[in-house]
C-alpha cells in the first residue's frame, strides 16, 4: 500500500519544534562561547612557551579530540556530579561538555591563526620601528583573526551539528522535541524529516551567508 | 607541391566571451614544414597551436588533417565535435608544453611509455623499448628511472618531447618550449629540436628564439590581434620584414643587444 | 571521598570487547562504503556535468548539513516507514554513518582532483586520452596522495560517530557502556573507562594524521 503522507502532524506540532530549535541555538550560542574562551585559554597556554602549561593543554586538546562527543556528554551528565557532589541539568552538562569539546578544536584554531602569520610581516612591522606588542596587536592579531574565521565557522557548524546529541540527556532540542513529537503521533517520517529539512535550512541558509562574508574578509587581504 | 597539406586552417576563429582571439586564420601545413610562429604575447599563438589539436574547440572555420574535414557539420552550419574522434586525432599530433606538463607520480620512463602504453594499447616489453630509444633521442637514456621533481628544468622538458615523439606523431606542436627555461639550460631543449629538425619532421614552433627561428624553419608566420600579419621565408620575414607591427615586433629584440 | 571501584567493569570486560568489535566492524564497513560511495559522487562532481553534478552536490549538503544522530534517527525510525523494510539498528546505523562519510568523502576527492594543476589535464588530453583514462591513470593517483591527511581526518571523525549508534540501540561499545552504568550505577568508573579505551584505539589514528601531514609538508 502506498504510504499516506500527513504533513498536518508537523504542522500540529510546529510550536514544539521550534521551541526545540531555540534551546538548539541557545545551547550552541552558549557552547560556542564556552568554546571560544576555553580554546583561547588552551591556546595561549600551548603557546606560551612553558613546559607546565604547555603539556596539559596539549593532553587537554588531543584527548578531546580524539574521543566521541557523546562519550563527553555522558560523563559529564554522569561521573561529574559524583566528583563535584552537585548535580547538573541536561542544559549545564551539555553546554559544559560542548564547550570543553569545541575548546579543543577552536585552540587548534587560535594557534593555526597565529603561528600562519609569516615572518615578514613580524620584521616588516618591526623594522618601522613598532614595539613587539603593538606587533602583536596592530599586525599579527589583525591578519590572523582573519584567517581564523573561516575554520571558526567551521567548526562552530559542527557544534550546533553535535549539540543534537543533548537530545539523549534530554535536554529539550529540537531533536528530542521530534522524539517526543512521534511518541504523541506516531508519525517518525513526517517529523524526523521535518526535523532534517529545519536543520539544513538553518545551517545551509548560514553558510551560505558566511560564505558570502568570508569572501569579503578574503578580498580585504588581497 | 603536390601533396595535399597534412593540416589546414580554414578561417578558424576562437573567441572566449567577447574577446576574439584568432580572426579568420587560413593555413597550410605541408608534410616537412618547419614553421616558426612568432608573436607578442597575447596575439593568439598558444590558442593558434591549441585549435590545431582541438585542445580548443574553434569558435567557426574548419581545420583538415590529411584533406578531410574534423567534426561534422551540422544543418545550420554549426560543426560538432565528438570527443573521440578528437582524441583520435590528438594521438597523430604531438604537443610540447611550456611548463612541460610531465607527470609528476611517474619516471621519465614512465612518462614515456604512458601515451603507447594505456592510448595506442602497445605491450609493456615493446612500449618500454622504444620508449628508451626515444629517451636516447633526446640524450636521456640513463635518467629513465628519475622523477621529474629530480630533473633540471632542461631534462624535463627533453622528457616530454621524447613523450610528444613515442607517439610516432606526424606533426609535432611546440609552445614555447624554451621559455621557462634558465638561459644556460635553452641550448640542450633547442639541440634536440634541431635534431628532430634534421630528420624531416613536420613541425609548428612557437619561439621567442629568433635566432633559432631563423635557422630552424622554413617558414615563418608573425601574429598578430589573431591575424596572420606576415608569412614567408625566415630570410624574408626576420631580415626585410615589410609590416610595421613585425618591426616594431623585432626591434625590441635588438633594443638591448650587443 | 568517592570510593572508585572497577570490580563490576573486570566482570563485564567481554561485554565491553563484544561491543569494541562491533564498533569497529560498523567504523570499517562505513569507511569502506563511505570511500567508494564518495569516489562515485567526487566523480560525478568533477564531471563538469552539470545535470548529474547538481543532484550529487545536493546529496553532499545534505548529509553535511544535518547532524548525524538525526540521520541514524532518520533512517532507524523513518525510512522503514517510507519502504516498509525494518531495518536492525545495526544495519540503519552502518547506512547512516556510510552515506554519511560519503558526502564528506565526495568533497575531499572533489576538492583534491580540483588541486591538480591543468597542465596535466593537457599533457593527458595531447596523448589523446579520454577523460575517464585521464582520471584513472594521471589525475587521481596524484590526488589521492594529497587527499590522505583529509581521509586520515575522515576516518577519525567517523570513529568517534559511531559512538552515536548506541542510540539507535546497536550494541556497540557506547551501548555496551550505558548499559553497564545503569545496571552498576557506577557511571564515573564506567565512562571514564569508555573515554580511555575510544582514546586508546583512536588516537594512533591522529598520531597517523600528524606523521603524514608532516611528511607531506616537508615534501613541499
Ligand atoms: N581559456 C581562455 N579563456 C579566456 N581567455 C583566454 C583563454 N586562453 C587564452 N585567452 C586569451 O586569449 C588571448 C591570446 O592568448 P594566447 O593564445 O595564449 O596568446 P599567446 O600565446 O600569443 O601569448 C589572451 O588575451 C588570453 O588572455
Ligand atoms: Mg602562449
Amino acid at each position: 500500500m502506498e504510504y499516506q503522507w500527513d504533513f498536518s502532524v508537523v504542522a500540529r506540532h510546529l510550536p514544539l519544534l521550534l521551541e526545540g530549535l531555540a534551546q538548539t541555538l541557545r545551547l550552541s550560542l552558549a557552547a560556542i562561547a564556552g568554546g571560544l574562551a576555553i580554546g583561547l585559554v588552551l591556546a595561549l597556554m600551548r603557546l606560551s612557551g612553558r613546559r607546565w602549561l604547555a603539556w596539559p593543554a596539549i593532553a587537554v586538546i588531543e584527548f578531546f579530540r580524539a574521543t566521541p562527543p557523546l562519550v563527553h556528554l555522558f560523563w559529564v551528565f554522569y561521573a561529574l556530579p559524583i566528583l563535584i557532589g552537585v548535580n547538573l541539568s541536561p542544559f549545564a552538562a551539555a553546554m559544559l561538555a560542548l564547550s570543553v569539546q569545541s575548546g579543543a578544536f577552536f585552540a587548534e584554531v587560535y594557534r593555526a591563526g597565529i603561528v600562519s602569520v609569516e615572518r615578514g610581516q613580524w620584521e616588516g612591522a618591526r623594522a618601522i620601528g613598532m614595539r613587539p606588542a603593538q606587533v602583536m596587536r596592530r599586525v599579527v592579531l589583525p591578519l590572523a583573526l582573519r584567517r581564523m574565521v573561516p575554520p571558526f565557522v567551521e567548526r562552530a557548524f559542527e557544534l550546533v551539528k553535535t549539540t543534537a546529541l543533548a537530545a539523549t540527556l534530554a535536554y529539550g532540542e529540537l531533536l528530542y522535541q521530534a522524539m517526543v513529537a512521534v511518541s504523541r503521533s506516531y508519525r517518525p517520517l513526517e517529523i524526523y524529516s521535518a526535523v532534517a529539512v529545519i536543520f539544513f535550512l538553518v545551517l545551509f541558509g548560514a553558510s551560505l551567508v558566511m560564505r558570502r562574508i568570508e569572501d569579503r574578509l578574503r578580498r580585504v587581504e588581497r | 607541391m603536390t601533396e595535399a597539406p597534412l593540416l589546414r586552417t580554414e578561417a578558424l576563429v576562437k573567441r572566449f566571451g567577447d574577446l576574439t582571439v584568432l580572426d579568420g586564420i587560413d593555413l597550410a601545413v605541408q608534410p616537412g614544414e618547419r614553421i616558426a610562429i612568432l608573436g607578442s604575447s597575447g596575439s593568439g599563438k598558444s590558442t593558434l597551436l591549441r585549435c590545431l589539436n582541438f585542445m580548443e574547440l574553434p569558435t567557426a572555420g574548419r581545420v583538415h588533417f590529411h584533406g578531410a574535414p574534423v567534426g561534422t557539420a551540422g544543418s545550420r552550419g554549426e560543426v560538432r565535435y565528438r570527443e573521440r574522434d578528437l582524441a583520435d586525432l590528438r594521438r597523430r599530433i604531438g604537443m610540447v608544453f611550456q611548463q612541460f606538463n610531465l607527470f609528476p607520480h611517474m619516471t621519465a620512463l614512465e612518462n614515456v611509455m604512458e601515451g603507447p602504453r594505456t592510448v595506442l594499447g602497445q605491450p609493456r616489453a615493446a612500449a618500454e623499448a622504444a620508449a628508451r630509444a626515444e629517451l636516447a633521442r633526446v640524450g636521456l637514456a640513463d635518467r629513465g628511472d628519475a622523477y621529474p621533481a629530480r630533473l633540471s628544468g632542461g631534462q624535463q622538458q627533453r622528457v616530454a618531447i621524447a613523450r610528444a615523439l613515442a607517439m610516432q606523431p606526424e606533426v609535432l606542436l611546440f609552445d614555447e618550449p624554451t621559455s621557462s627555461l634558465d638561459p644556460e639550460l635553452v641550448g640542450e631543449v633547442l639541440r634536440v629540436i634541431r635534431a628532430l629538425a634534421e630528420e624531416g619532421r613536420t613541425m609548428l614552433l612557437v619561439t621567442h628564439e629568433l635566432g633559432f627561428a631563423y635557422h630552424f624553419a622554413t617558414r615563418v608566420l608573425f601574429l598578430h590581434d589573431g591575424r596572420i600579419l606576415e608569412d614567408g621565408p625566415p630570410e624574408r620575414i626576420l631580415k626585410t620584414p615589410r609590416e610595421e607591427r613585425l618591426q616594431q615586433f623585432l626591434a625590441r629584440f635588438t633594443e638591448f643587444g650587443f | 571521598m568517592y570510593q572508585p571501584d572497577f570490580t563490576d567493569i573486570l566482570l563485564n570486560v567481554d561485554l565491553l570487547a563484544r561491543g569494541a568489535w562491533i564498533t569497529i566492524a560498523l567504523w570499517a564497513i562505513a569507511f569502506a562504503f563511505g570511500l567508494a560511495v564518495g569516489l562515485g559522487l567526487g566523480l560525478v562532481r568533477s564531471s563538469g556535468n552539470r545535470w548529474l553534478s547538481l543532484p550529487a552536490a545536493a546529496y553532499v549538503e545534505v548529509f553535511r548539513n544535518t547532524p548525524v544522530l538525526v540521520q541514524l534517527v532518520w533512517f532507524y525510525y523513518a525510512f522503514p516507514v517510507l519502504t516498509g523494510w525494518q531495518m536492525s539498528g545495526f544495519t540503519a546505523a552502518a547506512l547512516g554513518l556510510a552515506l554519511n562519510t560519503s558526502a564528506y568523502c565526495a568533497e575531499i576527492y572533489r576538492g583534491g582532483i580540483a588541486s591538480i594543476a591543468r597542465g596535466q589535464w593537457e599533457a593527458g588530453r595531447a596523448l589523446g586520452m579520454g577523460w575517464a583514462r585521464l582520471m584513472r591513470r594521471i589525475i587521481l593517483p596524484q590526488a589521492v596522495r594529497r587527499m590522505i591527511p583529509a581521509f586520515t581526518n575522515r576516518g577519525i571523525e567517523l570513529g568517534k560517530m559511531t559512538a552515536i549508534a548506541s542510540v539507535i540501540a546497536v550494541h556497540e561499545l557506547m551501548y555496551e557502556a550505558r548499559l553497564l552504568s545503569s545496571q552498576t550505577f557506577r557511571p564515573l568508573e564506567v565512562f571514564t573507562v569508555i573515554a580511555v579505551i575510544y582514546f586508546i584505539v583512536i588516537y594512533p589514528g591522529t598520531l597517523l594524521s600528524y606523521r603524514i601531514e608532516a611528511r607531506m609538508a616537508r615534501r613541499s
